[in-house]
């Protein structure tokens, strides 16, 4: 019995995630057309700008929010001891979600905007969002609830993920107030506190699967229970409150919101940097093997995040924050960060599910693809954000007459990006389509038991 | 729970706690809009089309938002461009923008509500002062 229920659990884990996978296979490939779209607005006719980058966006979100909650699901039952205390609820999770996907899909081909960022959709079709975090909200926390020991960093982070997306999605969802829509600048600096804290609880969800990995690969359980490990967690929290303000510096709100922006630092950044560093140089060699694909994935986080780091510390002064706001700077930063950090955090999440699942059998073209399509996307990933840090740049820092030279003037460095876009589509799907390949439903197996009882 | 170090959840409650206190703050503080002019269902209506035919995927208002477009915080304020050069474009659009098709009112209220974003605030790029220790004085 438990057995069986263990088993649902862990499917239903990996169905997340092959969904996930399948956002991030999507969202990549309207990136690459919005990009050509914006370059050439007469190709691609039937397909519009604005109806691209919000099916963009919504994908890179769902591929996110997927990853971690398939990865919460799978691990918690399985390598922590806890069987999940509500498991009928993943499929309804699940389905759910899929069906208002297709709902908020729809909604964009039909040209129905809600109008925001991330939340581009009609705000109806975040009712069903809400019901089902606050079932997946429910089923963690008191699963996680029934741990006898202390908890590790992760729950923590987990657990403030989950409490604050709630939160945050309430209030991105104020607008609809009149208390709040009517006045712009009040309405304007609560949507973008509210994106803030948005990114700030998918970080938690984020980190927390890493500190996850982490610990697995290295079988050190310590480390999730250091005090460095709850110091990130408590400036990730910080952040999620504070971290939004470098959005808003030119909106007329309050002064002290810009000057606790600029006081709280990035120092998030720096000790996630430092303990993902430490961790790399307590493995054994033979460790750094078992979990080959898992680790480089993590790995190259960390050289995002030092590389995002650097960034977000710039665009933080508000000084600096002058001339880069409202120029590709801004682009470099959230794509930078999206998939230099997140979705390199979320395959290694990903893989390691993979190589535990697989062990050897995960090998031949597999194998090969997701190993190449890691140093292809990594690769692209340095010249996509180059080109938007100079076309960035030269926004920023020259004199222009107006929006129309400046915007031709940026034109060779967006074909660039575009161009190392396609590369960076090639090697995602490339390691999509490995992951995929690895976490279908094994038919396979059965054949092999028939052909072997034959 | 986590039983053995109350520290953390004290830690965990305190901020918890001070997000609501900070994000009440937030939503009342430094909001005042300039004037006292309340906004007009036009404006509203205007808002609503902005939102619905998201033009925030091209433009930006206070440099946020999309950038295949400009800024249109002060495209009606600024006297160098004005309500009649915002309307043309929103009426025929251009290669670059598609034309939505709007009737007369819509294009009203578009107008009427960029109007009053613009007398909100000034969105100034670059027209700051810079302080020496690294923040920036916005001219309102
Ligand atoms: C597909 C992208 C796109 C969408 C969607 C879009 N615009 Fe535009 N808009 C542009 C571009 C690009 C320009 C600059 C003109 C050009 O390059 O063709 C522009 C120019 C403008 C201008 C003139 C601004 C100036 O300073 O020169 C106004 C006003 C404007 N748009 C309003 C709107 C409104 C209102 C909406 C929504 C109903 C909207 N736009 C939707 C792309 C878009």
């Amino acid at each position: 019995m438990e057995q069986s229920n263990m088993n649902v659990n862990n499917r239903s884990g990996v169905c997340f995630i092959i969904l996930g996978l399948l956002s991030l296979g999507g969202c990549v490939l309207m990136g690459v057309l919005g990009a050509f779209k914006y370059l050439y607005p007469d190709t691609l006719s039937g397909f519009e700008f604005y109806q691209l980058r919000p099916i963009h966006v919504s994908l890179a979100v769902a591929w996110i929010f997927l990853a971690a909650i398939g990865g919460i699901y799978h691990y918690l039952p399985k390598y922590r001891g806890l069987s999940l205390v509500w498991p009928k609820s993943m499929p309804l999770h699940f389905w759910v979600f899929v069906i208002t996907g297709i709902a908020i899909l729809i909604a964009y081909i039909l040209g129905k905007f809600g109008g925001r960022e991330y939340w581009a959709y009609p705000p109806v079709l975040s009712t069903p969002i809400f019901a089902t975090w606050i079932m997946f909200g429910i089923n963690i926390l008191f699963t996680m609830k029934k741990e006898k020991g202390p908890w590790p960093v992760y729950y923590w982070m987990w657990m403030t993920g989950i409490i604050f997306f709630l939160i945050t999605f309430t209030e991105a969802h104020l607008y609809l107030i009149p208390f709040f829509n009517e006045n712009i600048i009040r309405e304007t600096t609560i949507q973008w506190k509210s994106y803030g804290a948005l990114v700030g609880s998918w970080n938690m969800l984020v980190y927390g699967t890493a500190m996850f990995v982490m610990e697995h690969i290295s079988g050190d359980r310590k480390m999730a229970h250091s005090n460095e490990a709850f110091l990130l967690y408590i400036l990730s929290f910080v952040a999620l409150m504070v971290g939004w303000s470098h959005h808003v510096y030119a909106v007329p709100a309050a002064t002290w919101i810009r000057m606790l922006g600029y006081a709280v630092s990035m120092a998030e950044l720096i000790i996630l940097g430092d303990i993902i560093w430490k961790w790399r140089q307590s493995l054994t060699p033979d460790q750094k093997f078992t979990h080959r694909q898992s680790y480089r994935f993590i790995f190259a986080a960390d050289i995002w995040v030092f590389l995002n780091l650097i960034l977000a510390i710039l665009i933080s002064i508000p000084a600096f924050n002058l001339f880069s706001h409202g120029t590709h700077i801004t682009v470099a930063h959230a794509m930078g960060t999206t998939i230099g950090i997140n979705t390199m955090i979320l395959m290694g999440s990903v893989f390691l599910i993979v190589e535990e699942l697989k062990g050897t059998e995960f090998s031949g073209w597999s194998k090969k693809w997701a190993s190449s399509g890691y140093w292809i996307s990594n690769v692209s990933l340095v010249l996509f954000l180059g080109a938007l840090m100079v076309a960035g740049s030269m926004e920023a820092f020259k004199e222009w007459n107006d929006f129309y030279e400046r915007s031709e003037a940026i034109m060779p460095m967006l074909l660039i990006f575009s161009v190392s876009g396609i590369g960076l589509l090639g090697g995602l799907w490339m390691v999509v389509v490995a992951a995929l390949n690895m976490l279908r439903p094994a038919k396979h197996q059965k054949e092999t038991i028939t052909v072997t009882a034959e | 729970m986590d039983k053995s170090q109350p520290w953390r959840r004290v830690l965990f409650l305190a901020l918890f706690v001070s997000f609501f206190f900070y994000s009440a703050n937030i939503y009342t503080s430094g909001t005042a809009l300039n004037g006292e002019t309340a906004v007009s269902e036009n404006v509203l209506h205007g808002q609503k089309l902005f939102r619905e035919n998201n033009c925030w995927a091209c433009h930006q208002i206070y440099g946020l938002g999309g950038y295949m477009g400009p800024d249109l915080t002060n495209v009606v304020a600024n006297p160098e461009l004005g309500p009649e050069y915002a309307r043309m474009f929103i009426e025929e659009g251009t290669d670059r923008m598609p034309n939505f098709g709007f009737n007369q009112q819509d294009v009203d209220d578009l107008i009427a509500y960029l109007k009053h974003v613009g007398e909100a605030g000034n969105y100034n790029p670059k027209k700051g002062e810079i302080t020496w220790y690294g923040t920036v004085k916005y001219e309102r």
